[in-house]
């Protein structure tokens, strides 16, 4: 990933901005530029709830390279507060605490280390929310 | 718009062909498919072909003009059509369309992968979805099925051994088909046993990396029986659908909706009902896909294609036969050209030259494709009737 790419994305992986549709209300995540529910074009600037469910998971045990020394990983689909759903990995937790609706929540993490540009990538991970 | 008829086929062995190139393998399979088509070969006047990423794969792009040329057309256009794994099936839908609209007489449509030149293929893969959003956090593309495949397991109680029959019974069909990458038979230990991908799928529930090409020609219905030696196969249906390139961004995850809305089309062209199709090919990219996509065509209620795999019931032989060519899982999935390789294998089944995997008495044949996690998709219908 080019560093241009990487810093257009900042404002959701490290904010979890996203865009609410002014007609019908519907969250998104990324931000559109038209609301696919009701076709409307103006949004306002909201941000993600942090709190949210595990929907399904899976543990990745062939990864693609830039992820060689993490494998194995937890990836899930997480439903968020709210309803919007985001994929990304499950940590600090083994595969036998995992299970479908298990309350999550999103915290920032390093995801991967680029070799083309060099740059530390950062963005949101989920750990289960402990009482 | 007139009907469309398939009056040649042809496709390449599938599997690791480390002599050939690109070009070689797409004009191999059009050259066989132009010789099944016997003289109505001179009369090509367009070419479409289907090709997922070979940027990626061999660093090649603009592949329309160089396969026109290698095959010795220039100057008929040339174009190439992508949308992933269903490239192949697209480009059978544009040539038909062109066929369909009056524009030409005769159109080849294929497509071809070379996957096996060294480039990181997990990575090129996962540029099918959505690479900020899901590829950006690690999933693979296996990994995405692996999510669909919880959900469905959690919801509907399907079990890891009705996943495993769908990779047994492909490599029962494969085994018979001389095309295939992997023309053997696997057990359900095997397939359990095999190593660990994206939990819960496993090796020897993935189709495997692959080299290949496939090719069909199309044509107006004078063309077609100008042509003259084969039994007529018209195509009654060619639709596509599009569903949310993320996986997440579904309402549900076990559902295959773009699928569903291709199929549904299909079926309103064709003029039939799920139950009359007689053969199928669907895209078994990795098992739990051939049981979405059974529920998504209509063949059976959500949550029961499990159940039914595991019954027989899709076996050469078996009440609704999927995949007799050994599908994407055994006969091998070079990304672009599975789509055009279904038609070829139904063309096979509705002419009744299918050899030992042919389905008895099959008139109806359906050719299910789709790229990504099932956002593009394409259904054709083809129907034999001479």
């Amino acid at each position: 990933m080019r560093s241009p790419q990487y810093t257009r994305e900042i404002p959701q992986r490290y904010r979890l901005e996203a865009g609410k549709c002014t007609g019908c209300g519907k969250v998104h995540f990324p931000p559109r530029l038209i609301c696919d529910a009701c076709r409307c074009r103006e949004f306002e600037d909201t941000t993600l709830p942090r709190e949210g469910k595990i929907l399904t998971w899976t543990v990745i045990y062939v990864p693609p390279p830039n992820f060689d020394l993490e494998a194995p990983y937890v990836v899930a689909i997480v439903e968020l507060e709210g309803g919007v759903r985001l994929t990304c990995q499950v940590v600090d937790c083994g595969p036998d605490e995992l299970a479908v609706d298990v309350p999550v929540e999103l915290v920032f993490r390093r995801i991967q280390e680029d070799s083309q540009a060099d740059i530390i990538q950062y963005g949101y991970k989920a750990v289960l929310k402990r009482e | 718009m007139r009907d469309v008829y398939v009056i040649g086929v042809g496709m390449t062995r599938f599997g690791e062909l480390w002599e050939s190139s690109l070009r070689d393998l797409f004009v191999e399979a059009a050259l066989a498919a132009l010789d099944d088509a016997g003289n109505a070969g001179e009369h090509l006047s367009s070419m479409y072909v289907g090709c997922m990423s070979s940027g990626l794969f061999v660093g090649q792009e603009h592949i329309g003009p160089q396969l026109a040329d290698y095959l010795g057309r220039i100057p008929i256009p040339a174009t190439r059509v992508e949308t992933a794994c269903a490239s192949g099936g697209a480009a059978v839908l544009h040539a038909c369309l062109e066929v369909a609209a009056g524009v030409s007489e005769v159109v080849l449509a294929g497509g071809v992968e070379k996957m096996t030149d060294g480039a990181d293929v997990t990575s090129a893969l996962a540029t099918a979805a959505d690479q900020e959003y899901e590829a950006y956090h690690g999933v693979t593309f296996p990994g995405l099925y692996a999510l669909m495949a919880r959900a469905h397991m959690h919801r509907y109680g399907t079990t890891r051994e009705q996943l495993a029959r769908v990779a047994v019974k492909n490599h029962k069909h494969g085994a018979l088909n001389p095309k295939a990458q992997y023309p053997f038979e696997i057990t359900v230990e095997q397939v359990l046993n095999s190593s660990r991908v994206a939990d819960p799928l496993r090796l020897l529930d993935c189709s495997p990396v692959t080299d290949g090409a496939a090719a069909v020609i199309l044509a107006s219905e004078e063309a077609a029986r100008r042509a003259g030696s084969h039994p007529l196969i018209r195509v009654a249906a060619s639709a596509q659908a599009t569903g949310t390139i993320a996986l997440h961004s579904r309402a549900d995850i076990t559902r295959l909706d773009a699928v569903e809305q291709a199929a549904k089309e299909a079926y309103r062209q064709a003029g039939i009902t799920p139950d009359k199709v007689d053969v199928s090919e669907v895209h078994d990219c990795f098992t739990i896909a051939e049981l979405c996509v059974m529920e998504a065509l209509g063949y059976t209620e959500a949550g029961k294609s499990g159940p039914l795999a595991e019954a027989g019931e899709t076996n050469i032989g078996g009440r609704m036969p999927i995949n007799p060519s050994g599908g994407l899982k055994a006969k091998g999935h070079p990304v672009g050209a599975s789509g055009a390789a279904q038609i070829v294998e139904l063309v096979h089944q509705l002419r009744g030259e299918a050899d030992g995997r042919q389905v008895e008495n099959a008139r109806i044949g359906l050719a299910q494709s789709m790229g990504g996690t099932g956002a593009s998709c394409t259904v054709h219908i083809l129907e034999g009737v001479s």
